[in-house]
């Protein structure tokens, strides 16, 4: 594909084609023109907000991105959702199910959803779903919803593509420990506990409080707990008005601008990996072409042997 | 590092529940290394061809079994046409009497129709045989 042809594609997206949106979403994803596109993106893009959804498996997420959405429908926003499921470690296939949950904007232009596999990135993400949402950005989506893998407890990545951070919990899926525990507890944002319509939502509410009151009054913005159920369509008004909230608090204390810096150094930072592996695949191709690591079981050794052969000329 | 995976939506369209075969055709196609987008049940053609736009997908692949089989793939092709989404390929299965099969294929309204008793080898490999030497011409 020519320059020319691809910037095309580039400009139908800004003018709102979803087609066109669509397609630099494949090529970033593939690693094809990446720079390029994003270049062109990124110049006109990086306003908007980014509100994150996280949590275990089956916490509700994809449910809560469709009740959210139906909320900035309704003020006639259009949102762009990035959702991401699992890919297999063994073929590299997925199955990506968000959609069954968000059935209710499934002919909505205004709506856009687009399902991620994880292509063996950890992390909860995928290594394009910043980018992703850029493009969604400039293709005219100016509400932007990432929803995660389902996550256990540390995978953490979402922090620097989220200016908002949800955490969603449900009842009765542990005692006072999990919620003093680090990791996923100590990013959120805002807290849900979705699901409140089962028993003991009020109990895992005051876990929650219970370990932010050990925060201390030090931190400027404590996360609120909000109780949601989908099924009795209680609570989410409320949660909406909490990511506002948090978005104006950012704004307003600069936080924004400091995670955004964050991101930036955390962005080069994979990209510099990213060559350095592959760089790196090279060379353990060619010392076992050349049969050097036969002879070799100690992988400090090893390592370090290879390593100083790149980089002092061997 | 470029590597381009072969995108499939999987949908279910019209009101029959059944939706067994179509997660088993998602689950072969995983473990084939495709990115298998699963729509859910009762999906409209507009809804199924609104997805496999903003997925991006190379192929949509439907189960039928209510017998509306003659109705579902006209308007699917019908309207990627109108959304200039043409070179989505699109493929079928379910209980489809075989002349509605050679009418269907005849017509462009399928690239592929398959009933039951097609192994996972037949139909994964016709659609690796019609979308890698296209992928590869992209890249």
């Amino acid at each position: 594909m020519s320059k020319e042809v691809l910037d095309q594609w580039i400009a139908r997206s800004f003018e709102q084609d979803r087609r066109a949106t669509a397609k630099l979403i494949s090529w970033v994803e593939d690693d094809i023109e990446r720079a390029h596109i994003m270049r062109s993106v990124l110049k006109k893009t990086g306003q908007k907000m980014v509100v994150g959804i996280t949590g275990p498996p089956g916490a509700g997420k994809s449910s809560l991105v469709e009740a959210l959405t139906k909320l900035y429908r309704a003020r006639d926003e259009r949102v762009g959702i990035v959702a991401v499921d699992p890919s297999s470690p063994y073929t590299g296939g997925a199955i990506l199910g968000d959609r069954i949950r968000m059935q209710a904007h499934g002919t909505d232009r205004d709506v856009f959803i687009r399902s991620m596999g994880t292509r063996g990135h950890l992390g909860g993400v995928t290594r394009s779903t910043s980018d992703v949402l850029r493009i969604l950005e400039g293709g005219g989506y100016g509400r932007l919803l990432l929803e995660t893998v389902g996550v256990g407890q540390s995978e953490l990545e979402i922090m620097q593509m989220a200016d908002t951070v949800v955490v969603v919990l449900n009842p009765g899926t542990g005692d006072g420990i999990q919620a003093i525990k680090a990791g996923i507890m100590e990013v959120a944002d805002v807290f849900v506990v979705n699901k409140a319509d089962l028993p003991g939502a009020d109990r895992m509410k005051n876990d929650i409080e219970m370990m932010l009151n050990l925060n201390g009054d030090t931190r400027p913005w404590r996360p609120p707990v909000v109780l949601t159920s989908v099924i009795t369509e209680t609570g989410v008004e409320s949660l909406y008005e909490k990511i506002e909230a948090h978005q104006c608090y950012m704004l307003e204390s600069g936080q924004r601008d400091e995670r955004r810096k964050e991101r930036l150094r955390q962005e080069v930072w994979r990209h510099w990996e990213d060559k350095m592996r592959a760089l790196y695949e090279i060379v353990w191709e060619e010392a076992r072409e050349e049969r050097v690591i036969l002879h070799q079981d100690d992988p400090y050794q090893l390592a370090q042997m290879l390593w100083e052969e790149r980089f002092k000329g061997g | 590092m470029n590597k381009t995976r072969i995108r499939v939506l999987v949908g279910k369209p019209g009101l029959d529940g059944h939706d067994r075969g179509a997660k088993v055709i998602a689950r072969m196609l995983r473990d084939a290394g495709m990115e298998v987008i699963y729509s859910g049940l009762h999906q409209t053609p507009e809804q199924i061809v609104e997805a496999a736009i903003q997925e991006d997908v190379d192929l949509i692949g439907v189960s039928v079994l209510s017998g509306a089989h003659m109705t579902i793939f006209p308007r699917i092709k019908e309207l990627l046409k109108e959304q200039n989404a043409e070179d989505i390929l699109l493929m079928g299965g379910g209980t489809i009497p075989e002349e509605d099969i050679v009418s269907l294929i005849e017509a462009g309204h399928a690239e592929a129709l398959f009933t039951p008793g097609a192994t996972s080898t037949e139909i994964v490999s016709w659609i690796k045989s019609k979308l890698e030497s296209s992928k590869e011409d992209v890249v």
